[in-house]
């Protein structure tokens, strides 16, 4: 009986989850007319503004990363070794980005930042380019600081502290020599969670007007009639890449811990 | 030099230093451009204190687009959430293959981020006007979704599209809660003579009460705070909350500044209560189940 | 007709059987413990008798009623878990009303029963307190009191005592029989511990491979033992090898001399036999009532407070001995050469 609602929840789910997959495969090879061809992709790749707008994504999520483990890590470590008191606030604020709509935020940031303020971000493509990655280090803050925080956990970060001190270890050779590579895995699988939000993120790329994959997409989409469905699969290729990817570095990480 | 650290009064202002830079960050691109808005919402065009902007958020436009988005995202955080738990529930208890469940999770992962502008392409091709299933119900059965009503770019449409990531969400966050429903407990009220919904009622959903409550207002704010799957579906027409709020930033089609900052404030508000209830619930569920 | 009946169950998990020709048979009011090492199936018949796991074959009958396909809601059976499978978001009273509150019992005679049980466990004040706010052994407590507030049948215990300090253990224990006798509650015990099910049971069951070893008294399973293993899991057990004498008068040989260890052996002379010997039965020194005095080198001395445990070598082969600690007399010394009295009426022979 019970296994009977199972499997009908089951199947539901997985035609509710598969058509749209199947109809956004189905309509990007339609392009020709009568059969089905590569055309659309063809068309995408030929496109320069999308290799133009995809590499801007995608060194804007590399750009995010980097200022998102720089931030995170000696932080969630501090917090971990020195301050246990401020965990709750130091987490709170990193729930915040799920609260506050990413909308607002770069609201808050067209506001603040504006060419009559003090720090007048938005008056330069790169000061622009700087807001933007920030902004998406915002929305990456809670996955990015919820993974790392859980693989210091893991860890004896006072031993190992103490130990590197004894070894005469100074504190830039104790974070990126054993602190580091003790939470790769977990920073790592934020890595690929944050490249997968950076490469679709379409609100903050848009406002802020800069030249990101989100935006062009739904440029195209507003356009065309093929293409999107095409870019609609390389964006999921994305996000299934980056996920299997997180899935891997985790997996391979309890291998070689088992192996120890 | 650790253990030595906890006592001295002397060193802990270098201690809170260490978190300067995560401070420095959070107030400069979280904190102060949120207060900005905040304190936006109260001033009038001259800088001065005043409630105008909140009274200006009264006309029918404006109260008709917080409805439109509050209902969509009570909907879609009900639906979604009711089928991803009968879906985590179906895998977690139904005596479904084992294999299922490690597929699942990893597809609800790529589901739950696969949103925006991506996923509004894949549901046009589907239930589109020309769309797979559109064309399929058409051609085979007759049936012609336009005639019966449905419309992919209604409020409808939008409820499908976005229960494509609010309902692996919902299984992502409930199947560890499930998981963490004890078989003893189960057990125990069968033995003690509790029907299988008596149990349910009495014991597993009261325990789960918490975190299912908590969800919601997860869900209910990931789809209120949704810009970029509406726009792409829908374009600007649509009147909702976060789309107003995109048009106004890009025109200030509203004519007044500060009414935006109304807006993005109550947008806020909104949020923060759903999340407020959240934590609360959060606490007293950790409670329980220490 | 016993109470409880457990006629041929088997049990099998695919490829695994776990229960094999299973009978007991249980009087109203025993106290029966099923004792045996993990993966014995001690566990899985307990499961079967609560209607958790349905048998692949044989029957379950309770005060002549065949409950082998009831539910496990429908046999009004009491159960109390190895962790402590208290309902978290109900208070200690609720927990223990739960039963009654399912069965449709009216509120005023819940909260009476409620109170009476409580109090008869012990925490008469606890009622308003949430479980996660009770130590392991109050919850424990509370449990017992929640499977018996709905007056059970039969009252089951799934190892209840093993997630808690030595000390809460015995006390409980001992709690535990005292309520169970008061109530005249059949009950089964499944434990791994021979101390816990020596201690408090009617019968134990010595449970191995799927199958019961030897059901007795717990006089009985110690001090006869029907099998090697039996003998092995209860108890400290020496085993020496011996050769039958004269079957007729049951006189075995052992380290050169005899030793009369029942009234026949099966065995014909000079066959190779083994020979149990419990720590209690060697006597320290010289004691005309025994058959046999062997000379004992002394190999270790473990003083445990009441009783001294004495590894002692005799005729090449070791064995642990205890005598009673008695002020007046110093214990051997590592080393040393003593007397051992041993009487063949204290000894087992094993097939």
């Amino acid at each position: 009986m019970t296994r009977i609602f199972a499997w009908i929840a089951l199947i539901f789910g997985c035609v509710y989850f598969l058509l749209p997959l199947i109809g956004m495969a189905e309509f990007s090879l339609k392009m020709r007319r009568g059969v089905y061809s590569f055309d659309a992709y063809r068309k995408v790749f030929e496109d320069p503004t999308f290799w133009a707008t995809f590499g801007y994504s995608l060194t804007l999520a590399a750009a995010t990363i980097v200022v998102g483990v720089l931030l995170v890590v000696p932080t969630a470590y501090w917090v971990r070794l020195r301050l246990p008191k401020a965990r709750p606030y130091i987490e709170f604020i990193t729930l915040l980005p799920l609260v506050i709509p990413a909308i607002v935020v770069v609201f808050g940031y067209i506001r603040m930042f504006n060419t009559s303020s003090i720090l007048p971000l938005t008056g330069s493509a790169i000061g622009t380019d700087f807001l933007l990655t920030m902004g998406y280090t915002t929305l990456a803050l809670p996955y990015m600081y919820r993974s790392v925080d859980t693989g210091l956990r893991t860890i004896d970060v006072a031993t190992l502290t103490e130990a590197a001190q004894t070894l005469g270890a100074g504190w830039i050779t104790i974070m990126a020599r054993i602190i580091l590579p003790n939470v790769m895995i977990a920073v790592l699988s934020g890595a690929f969670l944050t490249l997968a939000i950076v490469m679709g993120e379409f609100t903050m790329a848009a406002l802020l007007n800069r030249p990101a994959f989100g935006p062009y997409m739904q440029l195209l989409g507003a356009n065309r009639a093929y293409e999107p469905p095409a870019l609609a699969v390389i964006a999921f290729a994305i996000t299934w890449g980056c996920m299997g990817l997180m899935q891997l570095v985790t997996r391979l990480a309890k291998h070689e811990r088992a192996k120890a | 030099m650790i253990r030595r650290s906890k006592g001295t009064m002397d060193r802990l202002p270098l201690d809170w230093l260490g978190l300067l830079p995560f401070a420095i960050f959070a107030l400069l691109f979280l904190i102060l451009p949120t207060l900005k808005i905040v304190l936006g919402a109260f001033q009038g065009p001259d800088g001065g204190l005043t409630l105008q902007n909140m009274i200006d958020l009264n006309t029918a436009s404006i109260r008709s687009a917080y409805w439109t988005s509050i209902k969509l995202s009570v909907i879609t955080a009900l639906l979604g959430g009711g089928i991803g738990f009968a879906m985590a529930a179906a895998v977690v208890f139904g005596g479904l293959p084992k294999r299922i469940r490690s597929p699942l999770l990893t597809f609800s992962g790529v589901a739950s981020n696969f949103a925006g502008v991506p996923l509004a392409f894949a549901f046009i091709a589907t239930l589109g006007p020309v769309g797979l299933v559109t064309i399929w119900l058409k051609t085979n059965f007759g049936i012609n979704l336009r005639m019966m009503g449905f419309n992919l770019l209604s409020f409808w449409g939008l409820v499908i599209t976005y229960l494509f990531f609010q309902i692996p969400l919902m299984i992502l966050i409930i199947t560890p809660a499930l998981d963490g429903l004890k078989r003893e407990w189960r057990e125990a009220a069968s033995v003690l003579g509790a029907t299988g919904a008596q149990y349910w009622r009495m014991v597993a959903l009261p325990i789960l009460f918490p975190s299912l409550l908590g969800t919601f207002a997860l869900l209910f704010a990931n789809a209120f705070g949704a810009v970029a799957t509406a726009f792409a579906l829908t374009g600007p027409q649509l009147n909702i909350v976060p789309i107003k709020l995109f048009a106004q930033i890009r025109g200030d089609v509203l004519g007044n500044p500060n009414l935006g900052y109304a807006l993005a404030f109550g947008m806020i508000l909104i949020t923060a209560a759903a999340n407020t209830v959240y934590i609360v619930l959060r606490i007293r569920s950790e409670r329980w189940l220490k | 007709m016993s109470y409880l009946n457990l006629s041929h169950l088997e049990k099998s998990f695919g490829q695994n059987h776990v229960v094999k020709d299973f009978d007991l048979a249980v009087e109203k009011g025993e106290f029966i413990s099923l004792l045996g090492p993990s993966g014995c199936g001690k566990t899985t018949v307990l499961r079967m008798i609560a209607g958790f796991e349905t048998p692949s074959s044989g029957s379950i009958t309770i005060d002549g009623q065949d409950v082998t396909a009831l539910k496990p809601n429908n046999r009004n059976i009491g159960m109390m878990f190895q962790a402590y499978a208290l309902f978290p978001n109900l208070t200690v009273a609720e927990n223990v009303g739960f039963g009654l509150k399912v069965k449709g019992v009216g509120r005023s005679e819940r909260d009476a029963r409620t109170k009476e049980i409580l109090a008869m466990i012990g925490l008469p004040d606890l009622g308003g307190r949430y479980p996660f706010q009770l130590s392991g052994g109050q919850q424990q407590r509370v449990a017992l009191a929640r499977a018996l507030a709905p007056r059970p049948r039969v009252l089951l215990l799934d190892e209840p005592l093993s997630a808690l300090d030595a000390k809460v253990r015995v006390s409980l224990r001992n709690e535990i029989r005292s309520i169970q006798q008061e109530l005249g509650i059949t009950t089964i015990f499944v434990t791994h511990d021979q101390e816990e099910a020596l201690s408090v049971s009617d019968r134990i069951v010595v449970m191995n491979g799927g199958k019961a070893d030897q059901i007795g008294t717990p006089f009985e399973i110690y001090n006869r033992p029907a099998t090697r293993f039996a003998a092995g899991f209860v108890g400290t057990l020496n085993v020496v090898p011996g050769q039958v004498v004269d079957p007729a008068a049951g006189l075995v040989a052992f380290g050169g001399q005899s030793l009369r260890i029942a009234a026949a052996v099966g065995q014909p002379t000079g066959a190779n036999v083994s020979v149990a010997l419990r720590p209690e039965a060697l006597r320290l020194g010289r004691e005309d009532a025994h058959e046999a005095v062997y000379s004992a080198r002394v190999q270790s001395v473990q003083f445990m407070g009441s009783t001294i445990r004495i590894g002692v070598q005799i005729a090449d082969q070791s064995l642990s001995m205890d005598a009673f600690n008695r002020s007046d007399r110093t214990p051997p010394k590592v080393g040393e050469t003593i007397e051992v009295s041993v009487t063949g009426t204290n000894a087992i022979l094993l097939d």
